[in-house]
């Protein structure tokens, strides 16, 4: 039998034929006319004429038959809802008939009716379905209730089919639990209030538990809801990951990298020095290398994957270099995702291999992939300085090739490599002015001009050069016009004798004769630069450039961040987020981040969840962010703080946590009215505009980043303050590495009764950092900031500043632990940083804090002797009165002393900011130099604090 | 999750089309058709991105599998599930062609009603599949029949029925590697490695556990560390063993064991299937060296001299090797004179072919040839695709060796003595190329 002759009828009067045929007695003859209603709704010809004929043949014992009318009813159903009904009754028949592959083919056909008047009926089968004591019904009704929910989400609700579903992720059959998981995944997306899938460490033992016994789809169903997960603590946290490593050797890739993802985002919380985050690391890199011997296509996701992966841990994979070698035959696709990773692993180590094998690709045939080649290996003279004479060479000689696009590349990419190594390859511009008229791209023509105009000085007719672009003005692109522009005028400064025709002729043709507003802009502020002032117009034009970032084409960190949590989906594929190709109205990104973090997850996870999490109230109003409103959404992220108390169970706690450290909070203390878009959306502006820098990143974004929470966490049990003096010495908060370039050390004051932070910035970066910001975290005293952080000039490379920043104590307050533990987001042009430090709680104690005689002796009564706590200060060798004075000068004020068999007692009181009062009782005796002390408070929390304190003031 | 599933012949018609979700119109099959498939240029990505709507697709010779969806899906399992699909229809009806779909498109509609629910994957597993989806109904089956199969397909065990039965147990194992080398014309070993495969045929009754070993280099110094008595056995294992860089498994083998105790313990699916794939790069026999020699006399005249040397033992016989020296496409003539085998210019491939039925081990061979050129305008040089090489040897490149295969099954009275077991090693080239 050859079903094939149905796809070839196309005589006409079918329908009509096809209708007798379908009423016809004989079965075999219904069948044979179902199957050519079923072919020729295949090649998308009309056939819902024959709805009602063909919902006749429905009641049938014969199986193959009633499929076929099912697949006839989910095409037409919703077209013809009114005749829709008639199937019913059948629907409700089978889901009673003995046998289990019916009963689930009816709850599996009828949940794909989406018809209004249909779903009513449906709940009485489903829920008996739900309860079935078949598992196989029980797995497809499973899936039934996230097709009902996609029809009429209420109306699950209302039944409660919910809780029935999450009863079913405790079934003791694999399977169901996995379309249970997956179902409630789904539903889960559309409520992200919801707590529907209440992970808790119950909840995902048992997901683990079944893990292993269900299909290969049903650990990925399983594996992409644990993602969500966030465990409480690191504990938890590698338990999970213990259980979900085996699953990287399953021969199913999404498996594995479903498993990689819950790897990625679980190490998070691992502490670095321990023995098993090593381990995982090492475990990560085999499957990943794997992953490229699978069939093209999923060579192709895995290497976008891998891509994210290198970009966020470089050290997983980089001894795999040789892997990601190109071979011959492989598609293009992989070939062009190959070398970028290539180039992301290169180092010192293996560049030469890498170069021997770019050199290689330049020579293929693919234009794209020749030249990706090429620039890869300017990005490798950009990226390993001891590799930049052999890139050099190695462009000099596939520009002697004059193959026409690899020259244009070459000469673009050289550019670069100009700007990183000034000074050091100049020689070569005689090679390149050479190839001057086979350039045809605008890019090219726009490199070699700024190389033109740049080495004015050393090319002795660059005003030939130039001038022989100038014919064609009007007809180049915008980036050239502007470039050639540029390079005129900067010619002009370096020689300006012999021409001051040619910048005469190029400012009236940009000012007079064109209509682009930049290019008429641009013309005439260096007219009026020249024109006013040539020795200022001289600093301007040829100031001394910024040099160029080693990385580009990097993901922004938030971004990458997001994506992490995305592995092996679209978003890490196409490498943006679902809210940019996901239809709005049902979009993921609104529905599924809050999910992440808001059901129930500790808020003090690090940095994954939190970016996530707090990107979804911003992004929940706009439906279809285009790709610049998505930027502004990365921009408007908050970070939810790093320690708060105990989960916050709803989104709007989780927006309100994320006010605390960066919210609104750095708008307002910007300056300008555009804080962050507007300096997203001037950069490359800046860039374009002065010394054309095209390999400055993309956009300084100033998005908090999640990444730096983790830092935060790093220093915090780190920084250890030495409470050394009244004015502690300063000390390193931030250092530069961690903070790309910025260092940041300083101390803590109180200067006539205000608390100063003294702060230190260091740019040991390449580039200026302007746009300075300050914000604390809420902390134990509610210190704040009391104005913007005073940093007016921009900070250029090596050149360091000193600030003084009020603070207050009225900001909000949280207890810390150390108690005066700060917590810090300083925010420039490039990024967000974070550090923590401790200041010394002697700057918090006020002039006012000398007590009456009277009210000391009742308060000391008043406080139980629980809150007394004793202390020892050793090696102290000064007298009582030395002591006395030297406390009074950090508000430590004595009010009484008696000497009792040589000892001085010295009573004392301090008072707070916050209002508490600590009472101190110091013995000195003569010639000891160990002193006791014993503290009383009403908050005996801060004794210790403000015993260090006693320490620090007396022994310096 | 995937909104709908097309198949297309190469003109671009719909074969199959099975839409899952609503958010799937019947104009994303036209999308595909005209974005895709009758696009002029090469395919530039797997993944192509029309109108929000994502479209996955793989080929089978002129066959195009699409998977569609709005959603942000697992691509990964997208391409997992096309690749099972192509798979389940295979053991079906056979090759994956226009005819054999249209033969058989009432069985693929019930398959993709089957193995796919509202986009997301179920048991695709053709063992149990066949079970039920036969094409003839299933009304005949008895109760318990019916149990048997929804316990199958939905159980732990979805891979294999209960009550098997073979007159004679047996048990066919291979190991299929093929071995990867880019190698520079100096003979520098770029890259190499060797991607194997363990495929069985089990014909074994009932639900045998079955337990694999083979020389793992981290099983074996495991072993050699416990027994502290037999030094001398260690070093002489040791040597033999191999050092595995990764492997996975199919869903049969316990992964948890092999995690704690690397072990392979699994119950056998019936018939053939892939148990394992690895991957190896250390200590890789290279079976064969190419040691080109191009030089250009002039610019109408190239002259090439390939000289191939077998390293493996000589009592041992490699089988179809085929060389394959790419020439230039201005080529217009070419003499080639070779010592063993036969060689052709195929102008079409623009190569020349050398093919050498058998050859053994410790030999060499060596085929020169003088390539005429056409003088031509074109500046570019030509890219020297490197040479690639094909043949099969009846060893395991990597060293790799089965130390044994045992079958327990307690409910049946035969033991792993009783069963028949076939082991065989094959060797075949992957990409194996060495730069001129």
């Amino acid at each position: 039998m050859t079903d094939s002759k149905y796809f070839t009828t196309t005589k006409k009067g079918e329908i009509f034929e096809l209708k007798a045929e379908l009423n016809s007695d004989k079965k075999e003859k219904k069948k044979e006319a179902v199957k050519k209603v079923i072919a020729s709704m295949t090649v998308g010809k009309d056939v819902s004429a024959l709805f009602p004929d063909v919902v006749n043949c429905m009641q049938t014992d014969n199986l193959e038959l009633k499929k076929l009318v099912y697949l006839y009813l989910m095409n037409y159903a919703k077209s013809q809802p009114d005749m829709a009904i008639m199937a019913v009754n059948t629907f409700v028949k089978d889901c009673e008939d003995p046998n289990p592959l019916i009963r689930a083919l009816a709850v599996r056909t009828m949940g794909c009716i989406r018809v209004d008047k249909i779903t009513e009926y449906l709940c009485e089968p489903l829920r008996k379905c739900l309860k079935d004591e078949d598992p196989y019904v029980r797995k497809t009704a499973a899936v039934c209730v996230a097709k009902l929910h996609d029809i009429n989400a209420q109306l699950v609700e209302d039944q409660g089919f919910l809780d029935t579903l999450k009863d079913l992720i405790s079934d003791s059959n694999p399977m169901v639990v996995a379309n249970a998981v997956a179902a409630l995944s789904e539903i889960a997306e559309s409520h992200p209030n919801s707590n529907l899938l209440d992970l808790n460490p119950q909840s995902i033992n048992k997901l683990l538990t079944a893990l292993n016994e269900c299909t290969e789809w049903g650990q990925i169903f399983i594996l992409d809801c644990l993602a969500n997960y966030t465990p409480r603590d690191d504990r938890e946290s590698q338990s999970i990951c213990e259980r979900v490593t085996p699953r990287l050797s399953h021969a199913n890739s999404a498996v594995v990298l479903s498993a990689v993802k819950v790897l990625m985002k679980f190490m998070e919380m691992l502490p670095k020095d321990l023995d098993y985050y090593g381990t995982l690391l090492k475990k990560l890199a085999p499957p990943l290398v794997t992953l490229l011997s699978a069939e093209p296509e999923l060579q192709y996701v895995a290497l976008r994957n891998i891509n994210l992966i290198v970009q966020k841990r470089p050290e997983i994979l980089k001894h795999e270099m040789k892997v990601f070698f190109v071979k011959y035959n492989d598609p293009i696709y992989v070939k062009l995702e190959k070398l970028d990773i290539m180039i992301r692993l290169a180092s010192q180590a293996n560049i030469a291999q890498v170069l021997a094998e770019l050199k290689e690709y330049a020579t293929e045939v693919d234009v794209d992939f020749v030249r990706k080649a090429v620039r890869a290996i300017g990005r490798c003279a950009i990226k390993v300085e001891q590799s930049a004479e052999r890139c050099v060479s190695t462009l000099l000689d596939l520009i002697q090739t004059k193959v026409n696009y690899v020259v244009q590349e070459a000469i673009v990419v050289i550019k670069d490599i100009f700007r990183k190594y000034p000074n050091k390859y100049e020689s070569v511009i005689a090679t390149l002015c050479e190839n001057l008229d086979s350039l045809d791209e605008p890019e090219a023509r726009a490199a070699m001009i700024w190389i033109v105009g740049e080495y004015a000085e050393r090319i002795d007719n660059a005003d030939e050069l130039l001038e022989s672009f100038l014919e064609g003005f009007h007809d180049e692109s915008t980036q050239v016009q502007l470039q050639l522009l540029t390079a005129i005028v900067k010619l002009f400064l370096k020689k300006p004798t012999e021409t001051q025709e040619l910048v005469q002729q190029v400012l009236s043709l940009a000012t007079q004769d064109s209509d682009n507003p930049d290019l008429r802009d641009r013309g005439y502020i260096y007219w009026r630069l020249l024109s006013t002032d040539p020795v200022a117009a001289k600093e301007v034009v040829l100031a001394e450039k910024p040099l160029i970032s080693e990385e580009t084409d990097l993901i922004e960190p938030t971004l990458l961040e997001e994506l992490i949590c995305h592995i092996g989906t679209l978003a890490s594929v196409y490498h943006k987020p679902p809210s940019a190709f996901v239809e709005g109205s049902r979009g993921v990104m609104h529905k599924r981040l809050p999910a992440r973090t808001g059901s129930g997850e500790g808020t003090e996870c690090p940095d994954v969840g939190n970016a996530a999490g707090g990107s979804a109230p911003e992004a929940a109003p706009s439906i279809i962010p285009s790709q610049g409103d998505l930027l502004g959404d990365l921009l408007n992220l908050d970070l939810a703080p790093p320690t708060t108390t105990g989960p916050t169970p709803s989104t709007s706690g989780m927006q309100m946590g994320g006010m605390d450290l960066l919210g609104g909070g750095l708008d307002s203390l910007m300056d300008e009215s555009e804080p962050l878009g507007g300096d997203i959306g001037g950069s490359p502006a800046m860039g374009a505009g002065f010394g054309a820098a095209p390999t400055v990143m993309p956009a300084s974004l100033n998005a908090p980043v999640g990444g730096g929470l983790g830092d935060l966490f790093d220093l915090g049990g780190g920084v250890g303050m030495p409470m050394g003096a009244y004015i502690p010495p300063k000390t390193v908060w931030l250092p530069a590495m961690k903070a790309k370039g910025l260092e940041i050390s300083g101390t803590f004051a109180r200067r006539a009764g205000v608390i100063q932070m003294e702060l230190v910035l260091t740019n040991k970066a390449m580039s200026v950092m302007t746009d300075f910001a300050i914000q604390f975290n809420r902390n134990s005293f509610g210190l704040a900031p009391a104005g913007p952080l005073q940093v007016l000039t921009p900070l250029g490379p090596n050149q360091t500043i000193e600030v003084s920043l009020p603070l207050s104590t009225v900001g909000p307050v949280m207890k810390m632990d150390p108690l005066n533990n700060l917590q810090v987001a300083v925010k420039n042009n490039i990024d967000v940083f974070y550090f923590s430090c401790q200041y010394p709680i002697s700057m918090l104690f006020v002039e006012d804090g000398k007590m009456e005689r009277q009210v000391f002796l009742a308060t000391w009564k008043d406080i139980p002797n629980d809150n007394e706590s004793q202390f020892q200060i050793q090696d102290c060798h000064l007298n009582s009165e030395a002591a006395s004075n030297k406390l009074q000068g950090s508000n430590i004020f004595t009010i009484a002393k008696r000497t009792v068999e040589g000892q001085d007692m010295l009573y004392m009181s301090i008072k707070l900011s916050n209002g508490i009062w600590v009472l101190a009782e110091l013995k000195v005796q003569a010639g000891n130099p160990n002193y006791t002390i014993s503290l009383k408070c009403r908050a005996p929390e801060v004794s210790q604090c403000v015993f260090q304190c006693y320490e620090a003031v007396l022994k310096n | 999750m995937i909104g709908g599933l097309f198949i297309y012949n190469h003109k671009g018609e719909v074969l199959i089309s099975r839409v899952y979700r609503d958010d799937i119109g019947r104009n994303a099959v036209d999308a595909f058709r005209v974005n895709v498939i009758h696009a002029r240029q090469q395919v530039r990505s797997p993944v192509t991105n029309i109108a929000r709507t994502s479209f996955f697709h793989v080929k089978r010779s002129n066959i195009w599998l699409a998977a569609v969806t709005k959603q942000n899906v697992n691509a990964a399992m997208v391409f997992e599930f096309l690749y099972k699909m192509c798979d389940v229809m295979a053991s079906y009806f056979g090759k994956i062609s226009e005819e054999n779909i249209k033969n058989n498109f009432v069985l693929i509609y019930e398959l993709l009603d089957e193995i796919l629910d509202f986009g997301y994957p179920q048991n695709s597993e053709t063992g149990s599949l066949k079970t039920f989806i036969t094409q003839q109904g299933i009304k005949g089956q008895t109760k318990e029949e019916q149990s048997q199969i929804t316990s199958q397909v939905t159980g732990q065990i979805g891979w294999r029925r209960e009550g098997i039965k073979y007159r004679r147990n047996e048990l066919f194992l291979d190991v299929l590697e093929s071995v990867n080398l880019l190698m520079s014309p100096q003979g520098q070993v770029l890259s190499a490695h060797v991607s194997g495969r363990v495929v069985m045929k089990s014909y074994l009754s009932g639900m045998p556990e079955c337990k694999f070993g083979m020389n793992d280099k981290i099983i074996i110094d495991k072993a050699g560390k416990g027994g502290v008595t037999n030094e001398a056995g260690k070093s002489t294992s040791g040597k033999q063993s191999i050092a595995i860089d990764d492997c996975t498994f199919n869903q049969c083998v316990r992964l948890s064991k092999f995690d704690s105790e690397r072990s392979i313990s699994f119950i056998p699916p019936d018939g053939e299937y892939e148990l394992m794939r690895y991957r190896t790069t250390k200590d890789i026999i290279l079976p064969f060296r190419v040691i080109p020699l191009v030089r250009e006399v002039g610019r109408t005249k190239l002259e090439v001299k390939v000289v191939i040397k077998s390293n493996f033992k000589p009592s041992l016989l490699a089988q179809k090797i085929e060389v394959r020296i790419p020439t230039p496409l201005n080529t217009s003539g070419v003499q080639v004179i070779c010592m063993k085998g036969k060689a052709k210019y195929k102008a079409s491939e623009n190569a020349i072919v050398w093919k050498i039925k058998r050859m053994a081990g410790m030999k060499e061979s060596q085929i020169s040839a003088e390539i005429e050129l056409l003088p031509t305008n074109d500046k570019k040089k030509w890219a020297r695709p490197p040479i690639s090489m094909n043949f099969e040897v009846p060893f395991a490149p990597s060293g790799l060796k089965v130390r044994y295969l045992k079958v327990f099954e307690s409910k049946l009275n035969y033991s792993d003595h009783d069963v028949i077991k076939w082991v065989r090693y094959i060797g075949r080239s992957g990409i194996y190329e060495t730069r001129c």
